[in-house]
């Protein structure tokens, strides 16, 4: 991207870029941080039920997070700038997580990882929160129970995206609530019949 | 080791005044094991307690477990809550249940602690779920739910979803924060 789009000195056909100075700042000026912030978040993995273990997956080699800028997990709300809010939380906790989200930097997101951080789930009981929305700005919703890798990943892609569109604000100015939904990629096919099924 | 009826006839030659009204252990209407329960009234819990702790033919050194139940709308039941003492002696490898009956307004049940001191935490969670007080507990706190909830949600009057204790809560707005 910097390449071709404001490397006109380049003379390698690698990935190697040259660049005047001024023209770099300037690029960032153009940009906004935007551009760095998008490739390098780092997540908070609040991980508090069994959709922590699917996170750990997107963060393992198979998946790997890292292709998308988003490795480094962090788990002091200070160093880092994502917060993936996975499993159920109980109303005890919450106290915790908003302390956590109110620690975290500017700029900060916040994804809603699985159906019980989203909506409760199946714990509709009086302990448990039904979702964390409720209580918290979120920015990106990602379903399942819990969601695949995959479509985690597309829940961070869907950050980067926010980000992309140019209209980086601070969290005040966000506004509350739903911005996104990540649907999941593939189809299924879902089978008519139990003949189909064989 | 002594069998179920030893150890209840044991109790009976010393509490000749208590009626233990020993009965087997029954899931769902069937013998379970060959356990044995005796009921025990909240005034005399802690004599005998301490006597089958102290005892040497009994020896229960163990308290297994400390728990309730509310028998709200059970077939047949005289009492609103029972609370429940699983002992095990390691000397003698046997084990007895009491249960100890208390009925509302203010059910409260002397408090285990001076005997066993692992009764503590196990008599906090039967006062969070149930609100039994256990009287002279050194610090009868909530223990599993948060601070300002002010029901006993295990009791069977108490609904599922709650209150409304779930949704009255602080919220954090991206201005707030
Ligand atoms: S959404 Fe499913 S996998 Fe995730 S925390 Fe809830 S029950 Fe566990």
């Amino acid at each position: 991207m910097l390449k071709h789009e404001y490397n006109p000195h380049s003379t390698s056909n690698d990935d190697v870029v040259t660049t005047r100075l001024d023209k770099l700042v300037n690029f960032f000026s153009n940009t906004g941080p935007a551009w760095a912030r998008k490739n390098s978040l780092w997540p908070l993995p609040f991980a508090t039920a069994c959709c922590g273990i699917e996170l750990m997956a997107t963060g393992a080699s198979r998946y790997d997070i890292g292709r998308f800028g988003a490795e480094a997990m962090r788990f002091s709300p200070r160093q880092s700038d994502l917060l993936i809010c996975a499993g159920r939380v109980a109303i005890k906790m919450m106290p915790v997580l908003q302390r956590i989200y109110q620690q975290m930097t500017e700029p900060k997101w916040v994804i809603s990882m699985g159906a019980c951080a989203s909506t409760g789930g199946v714990f509709d009981t009086y302990a448990v929160v039904q979702g964390v929305d409720q209580f918290l700005p979120v920015d990106v919703y990602v379903p399942g129970c819990p969601p695949r890798p995959e479509t985690l990943i597309e829940g961070v892609m869907a950050i980067q995206r926010m980000l992309d569109s140019g209209e980086l604000k601070n969290s005040a100015e966000r506004g509350r609530g739903l911005r996104m939904v990540v649907e999941p990629l593939v189809q299924v096919a879902v089978p008519n019949s139990a003949a189909e099924l064989r | 080791m002594a069998t179920q009826q030893e150890i209840i006839d044991i109790l009976a030659q010393r509490f000749g005044d208590i009626d233990f009204a020993p009965a087997p252990l029954l899931l769902r209407g069937k013998l379970a094991g060959r356990q044995m329960h005796v009921r025990v009234p909240a005034g005399r819990l802690i004599e005998v307690l301490t006597y089958l702790r102290d005892e040497p033919r009994c020896r229960f050194e163990q308290l297994i477990d400390l728990t309730c139940v509310d028998y709200l709308n059970f077939p047949d039941a005289t009492d609103r809550f029972g609370v429940i003492y699983s002992l095990l002696s390691l000397t003698h490898n046997h084990r007895i249940w009491l249960k100890c009956f208390v009925n509302d307004p203010n059910p409260t049940v002397p408090t285990a602690t001076k005997i066993w001191k692992g009764a503590e935490w196990m008599e906090r969670e039967v006062f969070d779920m149930f609100g039994v007080r256990f009287e002279g507990h050194p610090d009868l706190r909530r223990i599993l739910t948060w601070d300002s909830f002010e029901a006993h949600p295990l009791r069977k009057d108490y609904p599922l979803r709650g209150k409304g204790e779930r949704e009255n809560y602080e919220v954090i707005s991206r201005d707030s924060a």
